[in-house]
């Protein structure tokens, strides 16, 4: 046996530690755990309820419009205005939403992912005229190789033409990330960390120059996503097949649906959206949404094991610093007892499951032009198929949206703060199912839960030792070399792991943080 | 023309990734502008370590960063994003093992930072505490210019907040740097924010000051007039949003209609909190000079 671990996992948001333990190259184990811990829970005990948009925004730089919009769906509910918001501010809250899921995409694919399949070394033997290319080949070739080198060596296996392409809409894709950071700010004032997207509506109004500015951006990218990055995802499935048949978690997916196209219904699990609710299995077969049946386990997390078992809502969380089983801050959070897989993949898996029409259509259109079966979804590279996917499809339905706005009319409601109450906000995040749990007492935050989608995908064992998807995915695989283990970071990369958003920590009865050790 | 490479350690603790995502939307130069080319004539960057965006992983990673901390001592910058918890010596954070163990954020920070040649604090986990460090804080968060000073290190330390700093404040820093050398106190104001970037108040340059002068308030979200009833901390925040906008300039914090939350300053968020909300307690809100 032997122990290979990696720490950091670089190219993720976050801070995160694995480790596998090797028998004969396959491997037996595998272990995530979270190395950060910031107590944002903590922090927005007390507050006034409506900073939590703001607040919970700076979980995570990468995604915090995911945040802002599962806070404001619990404040709305909270306050009681779920059925009040204006129809542009929906539409704005999903045209925010929309440009964080394509910058978290794109930055996910190519800034994050791709490198593990590119080969940047073999840019000095480049003699065409791409001024791209060609700037990283000086660059390499002046003896400067940061960040760029060391990396983990071995199987890189794109034709030159193919290497030399995605090398160069590696430095493309920086400029498109941006636009859609300029995208999102046009209505959402500025980002990273937006400020538009408030309890009761939005601040900013929609007016025809912000509108066509909008379309014109999201056209742009539009035509980025269809011509580079999926055929760019495409010619990575071509090279490294095997990737398609591996990496799968084999759990039930989740998705907790997002971008709303109506208000009706009010409950959120059943409200019409782009991306339905619900579970499906790798059957396909299907279970309605019931937030309910969710409860956070903690037996091989560093919290009391009375506290485990529990419904985010009624959780307990109280650090246990010694305990000999625990190897993760992240708990375990569990649909009826069982682990689900959430993210681009799940939202699609259900979308056609339900026969969702767009999801459906998408999904069987780009098999049977890749010649793949749907099978071949479940596994790493699907993931980063699914994620373009998702890219195509939240992009082409904004340029619909944006044209949906009428500008003067209303875009925000008014309303009373509660001195007490209750709200739950449901969403997807660009890596998957995200909810925001407020109770309100005394007009001023009295608890404040976040489950976040890293914590489904990178949870550790629970109460019955089931592992994490994460975990799961990398169990049984080979490993070629134990030095350059690629197979396992380019599995963990495909569920786009967001490490800030997973490690937190909830005091909800006001109990003082008691101090532990990482044994 | 002999041209030099100036290395960087970019070191995350107890933070969001926001300021590098921020320093990414950089329009001129590019963020591809600023990994390949010479930023000033003359000069590289050389982005040594950077955990988002570097391609090495595990203990490689970090081979390179000890590795530069011991042949480029004195020469390179590091650049601090997110707090330093330092609570139980520092465990909430961590980057790396050494013999097995996990080495805190904290000691990785006092160590590099011994051997840099300056300090740029990006963010406001990183200069004054920020969210991490906002009450009651859990972990003992602290910017960088606390443990600096704590720790007795000879380093100078410039501040450049924000919750994300808007790329242009970060990248003009680093080019006075490579053009003109490090900033002089006479640079800087009595928080360590370069005065060219953090030297007026929003509200001096504010499109929406006539309002405020005239009296005519906004009375809800989404109306016209100055926002300061309804919880605009631009009258207390030094910061240059109004004249240089975000994201390319298409937009703005109050420009959306939204009111300035104050995340330039130390008082960010316990104090410029709630954020909705008409201040009330001016005095708390002055940066406290020293």
């Amino acid at each position: 046996m032997e122990k290979v671990i990696i720490d950091p996992v670089t190219r993720i948001e976050g801070h995160l530690k694995v480790e596998v333990t090797l028998d004969r190259g396959i491997v037996k184990e595998a272990r995530t755990s979270g190395t950060l811990f910031r107590g944002f829970e903590i922090i927005l005990k007390g507050r006034d309820p409506r900073d939590a948009s703001q607040i919970t925004q700076r979980v995570c730089g990468v995604c915090p419009i995911a945040h802002a919009t599962a806070s404001v769906f619990a404040l709305d509910q909270a306050f009681g205005l779920e059925d009040k918001i204006p129809s542009n501010a929906r539409i704005i809250r999903n045209l925010i939403l929309g440009s964080n899921f394509l910058q978290s995409n794109i930055l996910h694919f190519y800034h994050l992912a791709a490198l593990d399949f590119v080969d940047l070394n073999r840019l000095a033997r480049y003699q065409g005229e791409d001024a791209r290319v060609r700037a990283l080949k000086e660059f390499l070739a002046g003896g400067n190789s940061s960040p760029f080198l060391p990396r983990y060596e071995g199987d890189y296996r794109l034709d030159d033409r193919a290497n030399e392409e995605l090398a160069s809409h590696y430095l493309l894709a920086l400029e498109v990330r941006r636009k859609t950071h300029e995208m999102l700010a046009i209505f959402g004032g500025k980002m990273p960390h937006s400020v538009s997207m408030v309890a009761g509506g939005v601040t900013e109004k929609p007016t025809v120059d912000k509108i066509s500015a909008f379309l014109w951006r999201v056209n742009e990218i539009r035509e980025f996503i269809d011509n580079v990055y999926l055929s760019d995802v495409m010619r990575i499935t071509e090279k490294y097949g095997d990737y398609l048949e591996m990496g799968a978690s084999g759990y039930r997916f989740l998705s907790y649906g997002a971008f709303n196209l109506d208000q009706d219904p009010i409950d959120q699990t059943k409200r019409s959206r782009l991306y339905p609710q619900g579970l499906a299995d790798v059957a396909l077969k299907l279970t309605d949404l019931e937030p309910d049946r969710i409860t956070e386990q903690v037996k091989n997390s560093w919290y009391e094991d009375e506290t485990t078992n529990r419904h985010p809502f009624r959780g307990d969380t109280v650090p246990s610093e010694n305990k000999s089983r625990g190897y993760s801050w992240i708990k375990a959070p569990r649909y009826d007892g069982e682990p689900c897989e959430v993210g681009p993949l799940a939202r699609l898996v259900i979308g056609y499951s339900l026969s969702h029409p767009p999801v459906r259509d998408l999904v069987e259109k780009s098999l049977s032009r890749m010649k793949l079966k749907f099978p071949n979804l479940l596994s790493c590279l699907g993931r980063h198929l699914a994620r373009a996917l998702d890219t195509k499809l939240v992009a082409d339905a904004m340029a619909e949206w944006v044209l949906q706005l009428k500008p003067g009319e209303p875009v925000y409601v008014a309303y009373e703060l509660p001195e007490e109450a209750e709200g739950m906000g449901l969403t997807e995040a660009p890596r998957g199912s995200l909810g925001h749990w407020i109770r309100i007492k005394g007009g001023v935050i009295d608890n404040y839960q976040l489950v976040v989608p890293t914590t489904w995908n990178a949870s550790p064992r629970d109460d019955s030792n089931q592992p994490g998807p994460v975990e799961k995915a990398l169990t049984g695989i080979k490993v070629r070399d134990s030095r350059n283990p690629l197979e396992v970071v380019r599995i963990i990369r495909s569920f786009d792991p967001c490490l800030a958003c997973a490690v937190h920590f909830v005091t909800p009865k006001g109990r003082e943080l008691e101090w532990f050790r990482i044994s | 023309m002999e041209t030099k490479r100036q290395p960087v350690i970019w070191l995350q603790g107890a933070g969001c990734t926001g300021c590098s995502i921020s320093i990414m939307n950089s329009v001129s130069p590019s963020i591809k502008n600023l990994l390949l080319d010479e930023v000033v004539p003359g000069s590289f960057l050389q982005l040594v370590f950077h955990p988002t965006l570097m391609v090495a992983t595990g203990e490689a990673s970090i081979e390179v960063m000890l590795d530069t901390r011991e042949k480029e001592e004195g020469r390179y910058i590091l650049v601090m994003e997110g707090g330093i918890p330092t609570a139980r010596g520092g465990i909430f954070a961590t980057v790396g093992e050494k013999k097995g163990e996990p080495v805190t954020v904290l000691s990785r920070f006092i160590n590099l930072a011994r051997g840099s040649l300056a300090i740029i604090a990006v963010g406001d986990c990183a200069t004054f505490g920020g969210i991490p460090a906002a009450r009651p804080n859990p972990t003992g968060c602290k910017g960088a210019k606390d443990v600096v000073e704590e720790e007795k290190i000879d380093v100078p330390v410039i501040n450049v907040p924000g919750c994300p700093p808007h790329p242009d404040w970060f990248v003009g820093t680093v080019a006075h740097i490579l053009l003109y050398g490090l900033m002089s106190s006479d640079d800087l104001d009595e928080l360590n924010r370069p005065k060219i970037f953090y030297g007026q108040l929003i509200h001096e340059n504010c499109p929406r000051r006539p309002y405020f002068d005239e009296g005519k308030f906004a009375r809800k979200l989404g109306e016209e007039g100055c926002l300061y009833e309804l919880g605009c901390k631009g009258p207390f925040t030094y910061a240059d949003c109004p004249l240089r906008h975000w994201n390319g300039g298409v937009n703005w914090v109050i420009g959306a209609g939204s009111p300035c939350l104050g995340c330039t300053e130390p008082s960010f968020p316990d104090i410029t909190g709630p954020f909705y909300k008409k201040i009330s307690h001016w005095e708390k809100l002055k940066p406290s000079l020293k």
